[in-house]
């Protein structure tokens, strides 16, 4: 029996770890994989996962819980924790292999069943599986979903497949394979231009080409570098960094391994937000199992490099993400940027030449170094090659973590994948559809006319959107525009730092003249001074932050101007979701006077006599909604009476 | 009979292993504020000017950074934390609703968070990764999705019962 | 680098600036900007400097550096228009009461915003009315008026070493505040004034006494006298349009009189009597070597260096001279003479107020501290700094320039040259080296030959002869360099003789009670004037001031340092380690009478294992079942680092003490208190 052993720190043989790691797989005849992202894991992943073990051991079933390739046995499944699956409307997910079978919405309740009747019988269990909303068929599993199929998973390819807590399933994927090769095989002037040829741009969203950034901090005279992983992904509604980090983060890792060694860095952090727990444990985990088996540490693999990781975890401020403020939180300051010149990369923690590189970006380096810049490029785009991950989200019939080409157009995703636009009751209804915020509260909005436009840097740039770090927010014609620039400008404001006066000051006086819209103290001279702060935020602001926090505005603005308009000159808001503009309202007609609606009301804006009609004080009422549901007889409603 | 405060001792050496664990690194006040406040759940402010001396920084800037960043909180929280997650697809599916009613319940107004009685917290996060569950809110940690004001106002009530029953007893 | 850069079209060499901004005002254009200091870091924030290069990026010029061929504009429309826009900003929030506000006529944001051409604030007040903070003897905090620029942040942190104050939360709820949002009269500001000085609103303004010291002069019981500080006259003429340097203390004493002053004297004198103080002190310890007495004397007449050692190295107390300063030690031969004019029946019976003009903030400290108080009256009743003797005089409607000279009165009029140059940095050392050198011949020589240890490290060093060897000097300015030798010298890796520390840049000439200077080039002029004082002194050694020697001989009777002349001109410092009142209560027992037991866990005890007996303690608390009678905490400082761990039980304080020693003392304690109880 073969032992796989790191001998004093010395990385094991790749390949003899990854024939182990097969060979043990092999002895399982099937594998049961539970999605155990976020998402699912708050929908009760876990405690399915808890259930199928000890029920597949009550059927007495011999089950591995994760894989030990120093055990002989033949086993009748292997059961792991997956990272994100991506396919978050329906989680819990759970996958069997070699069947190709995925199970939706998995309960407790359930298990038993999958256990008597797919584990021990091989059968599939129709109930369980994704029915397509269209057609009404059932699909068998992950490659027959259009959700799935139409995607170009690579970075994610690995996520919600592997045990993200099994190091030598990472290795059978030829992991540190790349990393290997780039200590022991290329220089780190080699490495650089490996990167630079393959034309990876930065996935945090300034779309920075690797290479470049790399090669100027090698090129710097430094014997103390650094490289930062930037894991603090603030933009809200965006978690595919968390996803890569929970799924996957030997890739990570790696990734920085063979940063390390094209800049000469020796030291590296993994910034994560503090809000990701799961990412936190799984990276720590990763970075300590890479440590054990002396891929990280003194002299690795015998290259004569020596570089370690350190976890730091962030403490709740969205600017850090800005690599200059990150390098100042790390360093245990308040995170406020600095003016650049000079770049990070030139100067950063303590003074030293410091690459800050994107989660998504860093997970991707491994592929590139190991298949070459050639392969790379033959997807995507010239000036975009390669796949984004994308957080599909809002009214949207597919919501979940996606991966497709650069170039791929917005239709594709909105359509083929996302499943089409949900309109305001929940049913699919493409005509509602009215935009989708790309980019989070730094990026623009997309609207039919752009359906068509390939979806990278460049192309996005020239229309005044930015690809950001992926968050894809779907919009149906229930959403107020003048509300959505609001909540960005809102968001923005609340996480400036502070330091700059055009953000500072400037950003707050836009959300104010916001409020006076959607208030309706709005008059002829609002939207241009809204304009005008706009464009002195963008352009005087000292970071990232500030000069894209009026990018939503001007964006929904240029898109929806009369929207805005009607707001302003006819203190009208043509969703009804701008409450002094709209306010819950009984219709005495329909009301039955049944005092359930009083009832519910936190405020006690509600009063009225039994059997007559009751009536709102619109001046107590929070139009929190709560009397609409609870209202039978759709007696209440929003808009003018 | 006494008011031996043995937590409080425990607690205070436990700050004290966590600057050793640290190493007194001043660069490291960051993770030592957030060892200090899982200890206390909130950063007493004599044990940050504790904090300051034994790294040799000045008290303002402790106090700099433990106001700058959103998790560190200078105020004793309530026993229960309710957080309602603001992300983008919650706010879209009406997660403002869900504050403003709760806000009214717990008669918290401008930036008072917790209630006087030190049994609730309220807190807005952007983003707690179940964008699928939208809106999402969770109490101590428990996750619950498609949250409305009814919903959570009943959660409110019931963690009133069990609170009132256990002080009787 | 080498090289031009255009600027607006003009060709501009490139001479070692570290950013285009410097470079760009060698064009003679004065590039609008509220936080960028050569002497302090670059901050970037204020986005006023923004330049347009090489036709494109639009960048703030402080940061980025000079490389030839590099074409820059300052005033695009774009640059006009963003400038304008941030004042406009800056403004919305900023109380704006121009008319009534002190600094109105030196606010630089009020200048920049007629300068820029703001006509109109478009936008509104989002920010809640902040508290003012008067907490602090010398320096008054609006916040309202803070434009959040930083720059007293970064003097205090980076100049001075202290960082009293920081920036505390975050976007438009930013604010600069001492910890916790204290007053900055409760923490370990030393009231140096810096902030104040750097400050381009009157966001931090020194406190002023000018209504209380016009009620004195206003009241006929009273009798007025005033001090001048050497720093003050080479100063108070830039307020009325005369060069920074021109000396002006004939006009300052006729200015005085006008203004109703009783007398006016010269803090020189005092200068004069602390140089004799001082030197036979210095010499006294060359001589005798006592313990505690190690080398170095540290200079104590910079109220500002007082409170930071104090604070901060309480260990070298022992060796800071226990001379008042000058101003104190004229304001003791005040006190002295009225008393003595009292007992004789010779005197009027005004009460007498001692009012001193100083260039100085933390004077205001000074005056307040326990220790210069004599028989219930303070030595000096009032600070006035030299803006607002200019504020008065103006407010007397007084052409302060066109005065002719008038005189102080002898004897504490008179000083020699040495008493006047006090007023800059390294001329307390100089002073002291002219009486004491066996080498100073006076004439037009100096007894110190200064040299710069590092270009700009604030540390200058030189020696002279005296009792057979060589005395080395540093004069050391700004307090965070003051820190820096402070620890060398405990740690023995610095020797020197005598330290002279000042905390304000140059000296007393910059000290923040004097006009705002637009430049640095103010301070050096400022203390050439004093040279030019000195120089024309026929007496430039305080040796040769015959008023000395008779006030020794006739008036006090006794030799220097001793018998009288100890009890007048010496004074006490004591140790106030930052967090002397805070403690961590740990136990607090329920009994009606409880011993405390205080356990100290600053750093140094703590290194000497008193963590371990806090432990041991609290557990033997728990199982004994003492919690009743005892309340447990653990203190920051009790200001005995060098005999920890110490812990004090009820009131008597055990030294380097175990675990068993402590408990021992605690149970007799308890004892004692149980068989109270039952008595």
């Amino acid at each position: 029996m073969l032992r796989i052993e790191s001998k004093e720190g010395r990385a094991p043989d790749l390949e003899v770890v990854a024939a182990a790691w097969d060979s043990a797989r092999a002895r399982a005849l099937r594998r049961i994989v539970v999605c155990a992202g976020t998402g699912c894991i708050a929908n009760g992943s876990l405690k399915v996962y808890e259930a199928l073990k000890a029920r597949a051991a009550e059927a007495g079933l011999k089950v591995s819980i994760g894989l030990d390739v120093h055990n002989d046995a033949r086993k009748d499944a292997l059961l792991t924790k997956s990272g994100c699956q991506g396919f978050c409307q329906v989680g819990p997910l759970v996958t069997i292999e070699p069947d190709g079978i995925l199970y939706t919405h998995v309960h407790v309740e359930d298990v038993p069943e999958i256990v008597e009747k797919t584990l021990v019988r091989g059968e599939a269990i129709e109930r369980l599986q994704y029915r397509d909303p269209v057609s009404g068929e059932v699909k068998r599993g992950k490659g027959e979903i259009d959700f799935y199929a139409r995607q170009d998973r690579r970075v994610l390819s690995a996520c919600g497949v592997v045990d993200p807590e099994d190091l030598y399933e990472y290795i059978a994927r030829d992991g540190y394979r790349a990393a290997r090769k780039a200590l022991l095989e290329m220089s780190p002037a080699e490495v650089c231009e490996v990167m630079k040829a393959s034309g990876l741009r930065g996935r945090g969203g300034a779309g920075f080409p690797t290479g470049r950034k790399w090669e100027l901090a090698l090129r710097q005279d430094e014997k103390e570098k650094y490289i930062i992983c930037n894991g603090d992904e603030g933009d809200p509604g965006a978690f595919m960094d968390r996803s890569v980090l929970e799924g996957n983060p030997h890739s990570v890792v790696e990734g920085m391994l063979i940063g390390a060694r094209a800049t000469g860095a020796t030291v590296g952090y993994v910034y994560v937000r503090a809000e990701y727990p799961l990412a936190v444990v799984r990276i720590r985990a990763a970075v300590e199992a890479a440590r054990a088996s002396g891929f990280l540490g003194k002299d690795i693999m015998g290259s004569g490099v020596d570089f370690d990781i350190r976890v730091m975890e962030g403490a709740g401020a969205f600017v850090c993400g800005e690599a200059s403020a990150m390098v100042s939180s790390i360093m245990g300051n308040r995170g406020m940027p600095r003016p650049k010149p000079p770049r990070t990369a030139e100067k950063g923690l303590w003074g030293k030449p410091t690459v800050v590189n994107n989660v998504e970006t860093l997970a991707q380096v491994a592929t590139i170094v190991l298949h070459g810049a050639a392969e790379y490029r033959r997807t995507g785009t010239e000036s975009s090659p390669g796949t984004k991950t994308y957080a599909l989200t809002g009214h949207v019939a597919n919501t979940g973590l996606i991966e497709v080409p650069f170039g791929t157009s917005l239709r594709t995703v909105l359509f083929d994948i996302g499943g089409g636009v949900l309109g305001k009751d929940g049913k699919p209804d493409n005509a509602a559809f009215k935009a989708v915020q790309i980019g989070g509260p730094s990026g623009g909005c997309l609207t039919k006319e752009h359906l068509d436009i390939p979806m990278d840097f460049d192309s996005l740039g020239a229309i005044g959107a930015m690809v950001g770090s992926g968050g894809l927010v779907v919009m149906n014609d229930s959403t107020c525009m003048v509300q959505m620039a609001r909540f960005f400008m809102h968001f923005t404001q609340n996480e400036s730092c502070g330091k700059c006066v055009p953000c500072r000051e400037g950003t707050r006086q836009i959300l104010a003249l916001l409020d006076d819209i959607i208030e309706g103290r709005a008059d002829e001279t609002t939207l241009g001074l809204i304009e005008e702060l706009c464009e002195n935020v963008a352009e005087s602001s000292l970071c990232g932050l500030g000069a894209s926090a009026p990018s939503p505005v001007l964006s929904m603005l240029r898109q929806f101007r009369p929207e805005f308009e009607a707001h302003v000159r006819d203190k009208r808001c043509p969703t009804g979701q701008c409450k002094a503009l709209s306010p819950f309202a009984i219709d005495p007609a329909a009301c039955k006077g049944c005092g359930m609606c009083a009832k519910a009301c936190p405020a006690s804006a509600i009063s009225g006599e039994r059997k007559e009609a009751y009536r709102i004080d619109q001046a107590a009422c929070l139009r929190c909604g709560a009397c609409v549901a609870t209202c039978k007889f759709n007696a209440i409603k929003r808009g003018a009476l | 009979m006494s008011t031996c405060k043995e937590s409080e001792a425990l607690r205070f050496e436990a700050v004290v292993a966590i600057l050793d664990r640290y190493e007194r690194d001043p660069s490291r006040l960051i993770p030592i504020l957030q060892a200090v406040q899982e200890e206390y759940r909130y950063l007493p402010e004599e044990i940050l000017t504790y904090v300051a001396v034994s790294l040799d920084l000045s008290p303002a800037k402790v106090y700099g950074v433990a106001t700058f960043y959103g998790h560190f909180s200078l105020e004793a929280k309530g026993k229960y934390v309710i957080k309602v997650c603001d992300g983008t697809a919650c706010h879209v599916k009406g997660s403002t609703g869900l504050v403003d009613a709760l806000r009214a319940e717990l008669r918290l107004e401008g930036k008072k968070k917790t209630t006087d009685d030190l049994l609730f917290t309220l807190e807005t996060v952007s983003c707690l990764g179940a964008c699928g569950l939208a809106p999402v809110m969770t109490v101590n940690d428990e996750v619950h999705g498609l949250a409305t004001p009814a919903a959570a106002l009943e959660i409110v009530k019931s963690i009133r019962e069990k609170e009132a029953a256990h002080a009787a007893n | 680098m080498s090289g031009f850069v255009t600027v607006d079209g003009i060709k501009v060499p490139i001479e070692g600036e570290a950013n285009l901004l410097a470079l760009i005002r060698k064009a003679n254009i004065d590039i609008p900007t509220f936080c960028y200091h050569s002497h302090l870091s670059t901050y970037g924030a204020c986005r006023l400097c923004l330049v347009e290069i090489n036709g494109k990026e639009i960048d703030a010029s402080c940061v980025v550096p000079p490389k030839d061929g590099m074409t820059i504009r300052t005033s695009t429309p774009r640059i006009r228009s963003m400038r304008r826009m941030n004042l406009e900003l800056l403004l919305a929030n900023h109380r704006q009461d121009c008319p009534t506000c002190e600094r109105s006529a030196s606010c630089k944001l009020r200048d920049l915003a007629s300068r820029m051409g703001v006509r109109d604030v478009r936008f509104r007040r989002t920010r809640p009315e902040q508290a003012i903070d008067e907490g602090s003897p010398c320096l008054v905090r609006d916040p309202n008026k803070c434009i959040l620029c930083g720059d007293c942040v970064r003097y205090c942190a980076e100049i001075q070493g202290i960082g009293a104050i920081d920036f505390a939360h975050r976007g438009t709820e930013a604010c600069v505040t001492p910890a916790f949002g204290k007053s900055l009269g409760e923490v370990d500001c030393v009231n140096c004034g810096q902030c104040a000085a750097i400050c381009p609103t009157a966001a931090i303004v020194p406190r002023s006494h000018v209504d209380a010291v016009w009620k004195e002069i206003d009241d006929p019981n009273a009798k007025v006298v005033a001090q001048v500080a050497p720093a003050v006259r080479v100063a108070l003429g830039e307020r009325f349009g005369l060069p920074a340097g021109t000396i002006t203390t004939g006009r300052i004493a006729a200015a005085l009189r006008m203004l109703g002053f009783d007398a006016v004297y010269d803090t020189a004198f005092g200068a004069d009597l602390t140089v004799v103080e001082e030197a036979t002190e210095f010499l006294g310890r060359l001589a005798a070597e006592e313990s505690g007495a190690r080398p170095p004397l540290f200079t104590s007449c910079c109220p500002a260096w007082v409170k930071f050692a104090e604070q901060s190295f309480p260990e070298l107390l022992p060796r800071l001279s226990s001379c008042m300063s000058p101003q104190s030690m004229v304001g003791s031969v005040l006190r002295e003479e009225k008393a003595r004019s009292v007992a004789s029946g010779k005197d009027d019976g005004r009460k007498l107020r001692v009012v001193s003009i100083m260039p100085c903030t933390a004077k205001k400290y000074e005056i307040a501290r326990p220790e210069l108080s004599r028989d219930g009256h303070k030595l000096v009743d009032y600070v006035l700094t030299t803006n607002e003797l200019a504020s008065m005089i103006q407010e007397a409607g007084i052409r302060f320039q066109d005065l002719r000279s008038g005189s102080m009165d002898l004897p504490l009029g008179f000083s020699s040259g040495a008493g006047i140059v006090f007023g800059r940095a390294g001329g307390v050392s100089e002073a002291v080296a002219r009486y004491a050198s066996a080498e100073y011949r006076g004439g037009s020589a100096e007894a110190l030959d200064f040299a710069e240890e590092a270009p700009g490290s604030g540390v200058r060093t030189a020696s002279f002869e005296a009792r057979g060897r060589r005395i080395t000097v540093l004069s050391v300015q700004g307090l965070a360099n003051a820190k820096r030798i402070a620890r060398e010298i405990l740690a023995g890796t610095r020797q020197a003789d005598l330290v002279e520390v000042m905390a304000c840049p140059g000296g007393c000439v910059g000290g923040a009670g004097q006009p705002i200077a637009t430049d640095a080039a103010s301070r050096s002029q400022r203390a050439a004037g004093l040279a030019q004082a000195d120089g024309e002194r026929e007496l430039r050694s305080t040796a040769d001031n015959p008023f000395i020697a008779s006030f020794y001989s006739g008036t006090l009777g006794c030799k220097p340092g001793e018998g009288r002349a100890h009890e007048l001109f010496h004074t006490r410092y004591s140790s106030k380690k930052r967090i002397q009142d805070a403690s961590i209560r740990l136990v607090k027992g329920s009994g009606q009478r409880r011993i405390p037991v205080k356990v100290c866990v600053g750093t140094s005890c703590f290194l000497k294992g008193s963590q371990a007996i806090l432990a041991d303690v609290l557990h033997h608390v728990e199982s004994g079942g003492l919690a009743d009678f005892v309340d447990v905490s653990a203190t920051f400082c009790s200001e005995k680092c060098g005999k920890g761990p110490t812990v004090t039980v009820g009131d008597t304080i055990l030294e380097r003490t175990t675990s068993a020693k402590v408990m021992e003392e605690l149970l007799a304690r308890v004892e004692e208190l149980k068989a109270g109880a039952t008595a």
